[in-house]
């Protein structure tokens, strides 16, 4: 790019793309979810995951997990915007690489085709947890639990035993060890 | 049985204990109840807009000039958009405003009925926080929590929509118990070794300046006695935001001038050139840092600031402090005073040499222009304006555009909060209300609104407000009949092209003026101005000035784009040499 001469807006030296998965608390009230996907969707921000459900139902707390891009700097602005907010109770960021983390994901496989190829799919899914939801003599349903980037091999590499149907989730993350986020 | 109390009965009960004087709103078929409520309660006073944009503004000014935060009133659907810039506006300056709307009744909410939107979906991204009541037993605990957030922290409007339905049903009202800290948000969390930290550079620094915002303001006038107090203790030099002007005083030795975009030449020199920058209260916005990678390349960056997100948002500093300005400078002030007594002294030397520097860059003398004796130069209108109302703790309000740089540069105020501009948002039609709001809250001082006559025409309509209720704003209007700062740029960076700046048809304002039962003053030539802006001061009711001023007038100086920071345009004479070259067009 020829270097600019304005002196203003122009766009800065571009960071390290790292990617974060940030963990937010919140109240469990209508409209939470929009001012935290809104914070990030206002400034710019990417998402590439989102997990959400309430985990504590007598403080009704919900626990928010969010993948997402971004410089150093726009990831330590989403979570200083993110502690701003009024339903927020914490905040937890951690990189994808983090090994004192363990990320997951779940995914919904439905198969169409002869036993055969269904016996195929089932044996290719098995290093995943796979269960069983559903069977029938022309379709069968596996759920499987993995990383992102397995579910994204295994969506491709299916397609030849008849995957037609794909359903998955969000990450959820947890730390390792006794040790809980505070 | 506990008494109860119906939904608007509870909204005016939480506003009295929150010891609210006043507010501005205009009523609707939403809001019926709490305007039927009105006359139970004597102590609120109900000012009555003539557009809930101009409520809005009228609360920013009135909360902006007396520490308070602003309540405003409106009705659902167009009434709570109409509010929508003026909160957005708030938001960008971090001002307290209380915004109570109406909404249609719980069972009609998402069925399109009359006067009905998506109030706290619209108003999300524009205010600190909103809600929407949908149990009567939440509507005190709310409406509490809303001045809390309202006014603790970085200050900033709230929201709370409330639908007709509750504003029947009754419940107990429970009253306000004050709470310390905020969902765990405290707002100090510096601690001794920033200090100590912050000191160690101060000893150490060859060309150190301090940089001021609005923080100092919203930190409340204690924090401006230290500021002063810190800066004549450093003997540092010390420049100002727009938002900032008055936290120290404007005419003091010390005091570079506003910095930024057309900010002096001495104040943005020094900016680039220190090699320690305390930053206390601002947050490096695009018009005072410019091209992020050239902004004071050499120095060591330190900010203050309470809110942790604006730390590092767009300029990476060595040292953060976050906490209220106030507390922060004090504990400054203390550290130094208990272990440097003679910091000034044993300093002077030490920056004697940066001080010469600065010198030579006030010579330049950048504020100047050309005087006329045929027409008013707008510089020489603010000027006058200045002299003539100084001793009278006069509070100024302005639109945006070249007029409130003009004030900006050539009023100099000593007293904070007595300055009230958007600056953040820029929103043209801001002063007039905003000069209604201050002169509910300061009835007795003089108020007037730096104008131009594109701005004013955006809200002109709450003259009327004003002459309701014998409210003596002063409107000065320096007419060019061009929008004056598009002009500006149109003229510098897109080949004088003047495309839709000029307003032919302009109304005759001092017609104007009696056709809103105010007084309308017309000065032609810089001979009568000074009699003219007596007369204005004089007149005991709201004023419409008509300034006619050069319409060929730039305001410099000027950071033009494609130039570095630290090379300003200084004035018409300078313009030629400074050429914009294509690229930096489309990048201001």
């Amino acid at each position: 790019m020829a270097k600019s001469k304005s002196a203003y807006s122009v766009p800065g030296k571009k960071g390290k793309l790292d990617t974060h998965i940030i963990v937010v608390w919140v109240d469990n009230e209508s409209g939470v979810l929009a001012r935290v996907v809104g914070l990030f969707s206002g400034r710019g921000y990417n998402i590439e995951s989102l997990a959400v459900a309430e985990v504590d139902s007598k403080l009704s707390i919900s626990r928010i997990t969010i993948v997402t891009t971004g410089t150093p700097q726009v990831i330590e602005q989403i979570k200083l915007q993110l502690k701003k907010l009024v339903p927020v109770h914490k905040v937890a960021d951690f990189k994808r690489e983090d090994k004192k983390v363990i990320f997951k994901e779940m995914a919904l496989f439905k198969f169409v085709g002869n036993n055969n190829r269904r016996q195929k799919a089932l044996n290719a899914c098995k290093k995943y947890d796979a269960v069983i939801l559903d069977n029938t003599n022309k379709s069968c349903v596996i759920q499987i639990t993995a990383l992102r980037r397995e579910i994204d091999k295994m969506s491709i590499n299916l397609k030849k035993f008849g995957l037609i149907s794909i359903s998955r989730t969000g990450a959820v993350a947890m730390t390792r060890g006794s040790e809980v986020f505070k | 049985m506990p008494k109860l109390s119906t939904g608007a009965e509870i909204v005016f009960k939480c506003l009295e204990d929150q010891k609210v004087e006043y507010i501005f709103g205009y009523p609707g078929g939403a809001v019926l109840p709490i305007y039927d409520e009105l006359k139970n309660h004597s102590s609120l006073k109900h000012i009555l807009v003539r557009h809930e944009q101009g409520a809005g503004h009228a609360a920013e000014g009135y909360a902006r000039s007396s520490g308070k935060p602003g309540v405003v009133l409106v009705t659902s659907g167009p009434g709570a958009t109409n509010v929508v810039t003026a909160l957005t506006d708030a938001y960008m300056d971090s001002i307290p405003l209380v915004c109570i709307s109406g909404q249609v009744p719980t069972h009609l909410i998402g069925t399109d009925a009359f006067q009905e939107c998506d109030t706290t979906g619209i108003t999300r991204p524009c205010t600190k926080h909103n809600w929407l009541v949908k149990d009567i037993k939440d509507l005190s605990k709310i409406i509490h929590k809303a001045f809390e957030v309202a006014t603790t922290g970085r200050p900033g409007p709230v929201l709370v929509d409330i639908p007709k339905d509750i504003q029947f049903q009754k419940t107990t009202y429970s009253k306000y118990i004050k709470k310390k800290k905020l969902n765990g948000k405290k707002s100090n969390s510096f601690n001794k070794s920033d200090i100590d930290e912050l000191i160690k550079l101060m000893s150490n620094a060859n060309k150190p300046i301090f940089y001021t915002g609005g923080g100092v303001i919203n930190s409340g006038p204690k924090a401006s006695d230290l500021l002063r107090e810190l800066v004549y203790l450093t003997g540092f030099p010390i420049t100002s935001t727009l938002q900032g002007l008055g936290s120290f005083p404007g005419d003091d030795a010390q005091f570079l001038g506003m910095l930024g975009m057309h900010g002096t030449y001495e104040a943005n020199n020094a900016m680039h050139d220190c090699d320690l920058m305390i930053n206390i209260g601002a947050r490096f916005d695009d018009r005072i840092t410019g091209k992020i990678d050239e902004f004071s390349p050499k120095s060591k960056k330190v900010h203050i600031d309470i809110d942790p997100s604006s730390i590092n948002k767009n300029v990476k500093v060595e040292l953060p402090i976050v906490g209220d300005v106030q507390d922060v400078i004090s504990s400054i002030i203390k550290k130094i005073k208990k272990t440097k007594p003679n910091f000034a002294k044993s300093n002077r030397q030490k920056i004697s040499k940066w001080w010469e520097k600065i010198q030579k860059w006030r010579q330049k003398k950048s504020l100047n222009y050309i005087n006329s004796t045929e027409t008013i130069k707008p510089q020489y209108a603010v000027q006058r304006l200045y002299e003539l109302t100084k001793n009278k703790d006069t509070y100024i309000t302005t639109e945006v555009g070249q007029h409130q740089m003009w004030a900006a540069q050539h009023y100099k105020f000593d007293k904070p909060n007595r300055w009230m501009t958007s600056g953040g948002l820029g929103t043209m039609g801001y002063g007039l209300p905003a000069a209604v709001g201050v002169q509910v809250a300061h009835p007795n001082k003089l108020v007037i609104d730096i104008a131009g006559e594109a701005s004013v025409l955006m809200t002109m309509q709450e003259m009327s407000t004003a002459v309701q209720y014998s409210l003596p704003i002063k409107i000065f209007i320096l007419n060019n009949e061009y929008m004056g700062m598009v002009r500006q740029w149109q003229e510098l960076l897109h080949d004088k092209n003047y495309s839709e700046s000029y307003t032919a048809a302009l109304p005759d304002f001092v017609k104007l003026a009696e056709a809103y039962g105010c007084v309308g003053i017309r000065a032609t030539t810089p001979e009568e101005l000074d009699d003219k802006i007596i007369e204005m001061v004089n007149t005991d009711r709201p004023v419409i000035f008509d300034c006619l001023v050069d319409k060929q007038e730039n305001c410099f100086p000027m950071i033009p784009s494609g130039k570095p920071h630290n090379q300003m345009l200084l004035g018409p004479k300078d313009q030629k040499e400074n050429k914009i070259t294509r690229k930096g067009k489309i990048l201001v």
